[in-house]
């Protein structure tokens, strides 16, 4: 007999006195009627607490507001797929800072590993938890550019914000690659203590756009 | 497979592994109770986190209906095994990964090391898995001259000091941030010699340490914390990017998860996905979560495989007063908040699950008989707050009975004449047996009184009940019972009769 076969039919004979679990109920909330300006508000709470930095901008203000957290990076790398209108003010004719990560093109990890910053986009986000998903669509890139660089800015457009996870789910394509980011890497591992800054991205800059 | 059991009932087969404990718990309470520091350690950390869960659960309106559906959800997922299973492995097999089932830990460890093998290599980096730990897979690793390198902070303190995980969570959380530094300062190769105790600079110390390992890794070995049977997705749930950083840049992801971690499907996140970061680290969400389904061509590892492991499960799943300790998700919130873990640290339990689930947990992946795992399901005082803690309400203190009558009664058939508990329970059973039995026996009270003499204390008992005496004095019976003195004093009225019919 298979390990497999062997595992299920040890399973079976497990339950052979055949338990009839209740059905699962769902008394929880799943729907939120918060309007836009408190989920943002509640959003940025949050991440605050994560002490991941937050601007709150209109779309007109978002190319010179990249811009301006690029401004320290000796070099940033974004995926094939981000809005070229994003980065007018941040990459002036063809800025030498930039990389561009694409399929076919993709930077290696020592190249990763010396690029400052990366800037993507994002799928949906959670205000109630402060929780950023990415889902690697061209916007975002695979998830290498978003973890080796140190400093990530990350773009989310208000339209994609939800108060509460359930409403969050049905918006994501759970067989994507996702990864869901509350700020920036931290640990409690030392006196369940949080400290922020250990593997991942040890900043975190999120630009939270109205109107987009 | 059906669900419909058809064939001969098969024993259960127990687990092997890390589970089998070699001192019985009171003895090893004993000798840790001795380590003051230790104590002060996690006095501070368990009552740190306590507030920080309180907060964080307090903010939710619903959790009481997070709680009834994460334990509904297990339950139905235990009682539909065969069936996830296969979906899974269905779906993880159609999206490119590759499903290895393996019946215990030495089958596990096969498994991982000839995949390693495979890939021409001798080291592996690894993210925290409490399935890993459970089957020894590092300590078969060296054996077969692969080194595995832990990356969780906590578990590399652990794994640099030679030391054994006290918590399944933060297994170094037995040590303050001045150990971990002179831990650090002797075993981390070049190591600034001016680190000092900042849990902030430890953190980066870390980093410097783990960083080429992880940019030139070839293989990873990581757990799981959900598999989606609907989709094939696997979840690990983490803080620091080490999960990231193993579960994205090697080419090579090897991935061991017991058989007990699968969810229906995504619907079930939402929940789940409240419950534990909330219930570990008393975040309201821990700083990143990885999913992956099976290979995704051009973003991470595209050898992607699945070891699932029984190890004893099954054997719990068989128990039908016990199998709900299978539900638990590992988010440690029973061992934060219990009285016995917090004076006596999580190696007195001597097994890789420690605390309120591990003293139910260990004996029933082994077996009420293996070696002293007997003696885990005394290391609790039944307080329920572990019950009260638990977020997929695990009734940790009724299967801890439970558990303690499986082992008297094992311990029954081994010897001939009725033990000295087993008289004084029958005696116990006739006594309470009727209300007359009762009365005969409280009309010796004063004898008790007797016994205790002029200071008013019996202070040694005969026999087993010596154990209670040993540290404590019982105080004289009162010379009448209730029941006498309430006849005496209340003349029944009119209500109380009512009543009493």
């Amino acid at each position: 007999m298979s390990a497999k076969e062997e595992i299920l039919s040890r399973i079976t004979s497990a339950l052979r006195d055949a338990p009839t679990p209740e059905p699962i109920p769902r008394e929880y909330r799943t729907t939120s009627d918060m309007p836009l300006a408190e989920l943002i508000e509640l959003l940025v709470d949050r991440l605050e607490d994560y002490k991941a930095h937050v601007d709150v901008v209109d779309s007109a203000q978002l190319s010179a507001t990249i811009a301006d957290r690029l401004k320290d990076a000796t070099s940033f790398v974004v995926p094939h797929g981000i809005d070229e209108t994003w980065l007018a003010d941040a990459t002036p004719d063809g800025d030498a800072r930039r990389r561009t990560d694409a399929p076919g093109a993709v930077l290696g990890i020592p190249e990763l590993d010396s690029t400052d910053a990366v800037l993507t986009s994002s799928a949906v986000s959670i205000a109630e938890s402060g929780t950023i998903v990415l889902d690697g669509t061209p916007d975002q890139g695979r998830r290498a550019i978003s973890l080796v660089p140190d400093h990530h800015v990350c773009v989310v457009p208000a339209s994609t914000i939800v108060r509460l996870l359930p409403e969050a789910l049905p918006r994501m394509d759970i067989t994507r690659p996702l990864t869901w980011i509350s700020g920036p890497s931290a640990t409690s591992d030392i006196e369940l203590e949080r400290v922020e800054g250990v593997h991942g991205p040890r900043r975190l800059d999120v630009i939270i756009v109205k109107g987009l | 497979m059906s669900n419909v059991f058809m064939g001969m009932p098969s024993l259960p087969v127990f687990g092997d592994g890390n589970l089998h404990i070699d001192e019985p718990f009171p003895a090893a309470a004993h000798r840790e109770l001795g380590n003051t520091q230790m104590r002060a350690n996690l006095r501070h950390a368990t009552h740190t986190i306590r507030d920080k869960r309180l907060k964080v659960v307090g903010e939710l309106p619903d959790w009481e209906e997070l709680r009834d559906a994460g334990a509904a959800t297990k339950n139905l997922v235990m009682a539909n095994l065969p069936a996830l299973l296969e979906e899974f492995e269905k779906n993880f097999t159609a999206r490119g990964g590759i499903i290895h089932w393996a019946r215990d830990a030495d089958e596990a460890n096969r498994i991982v090391s000839d995949l390693i093998k495979e890939q021409d290599t001798d080291e592996v980096v690894k993210v925290k898995s409490m399935a890993t730990q459970e089957i020894g897979l590092n300590e078969y690793l060296e054996e077969q001259g692969i080194s595995a390198f832990e990356t969780d902070l906590a578990e590399l303190i652990v794994q640099l000091g030679h030391d054994k995980p006290s918590h399944i969570l933060v297994p170094a959380i037995h040590k303050n941030r001045s150990e971990v530094r002179d831990i650090f300062l002797a075993e981390m190769p070049n190591v600034d010699p001016n680190l000092t105790d900042e849990p902030r600079l430890l953190a980066m110390a870390a980093r410097e340490h783990l960083r080429r390992k992880f940019l030139s890794a070839k293989v990873a070995v990581s757990g799981a914390n959900f598999a989606l049977a609907d989709s094939g997705t696997l979840a690990v749930v983490e803080s620091e990017g080490n999960g990231r950083m193993c579960l994205t840049l090697p080419e090579t992801l090897i991935t061991v998860m017991g058989i007990e971690k699968l969810l229906p499907g995504k619907e079930d996140l939402e929940v789940f996905m409240q419950l534990l970061p909330r219930s570990s680290t008393g975040e309201r969400m821990n700083p990143y979560t990885s999913l992956w389904t099976g290979v995704t061509e051009g973003d991470g590892p595209q050898n992607v495989h699945l070891v699932m492991l029984d190890n004893g499960r099954t054997a719990a799943l068989a128990d039908k007063y016990g199998r709900t300790a299978l539900n638990c998700i590992r988010c440690s919130a029973c061992m934060n908040v219990c009285p016995v873990y917090e004076r006596t640290g999580g190696h007195a339990y001597g097994s890789t699950y420690p605390g309120p689930i591990g003293a139910i947990l260990t004996p029933l992946l082994t077996g009420i008989k293996s070696e002293e795992n007997s003696s885990l399901p005394y290391a609790s005082s039944l307080c329920g707050a572990c019950f009260d803690a638990c977020p997929v309400k695990i009734n940790i203190p009724e299967i801890l009975v439970h558990l303690r009558g499986e082992d008297v009664d094992s311990k029954r058939g081994e010897k001939k004449l009725p033990s000295q508990m087993d008289l004084m329970m029958k005696g116990a059973q006739w006594a309470f047996s009727s209300g007359k039995h009762l009365g005969l026996l409280e009309k010796g009270l004063p004898l008790g009184k007797l016994a205790a003499g002029r200071d008013k204390k019996i202070k040694r008992l005969p026999g087993i009940a010596a154990g209670w005496t040993r540290s404590r004095d019982i105080p004289a019976p009162p010379t009448q019972s209730f029941r006498d003195w309430w006849k005496k004093d209340h003349r029944p009225a009119a209500a109380t009769t009512e009543q009493e019919k």
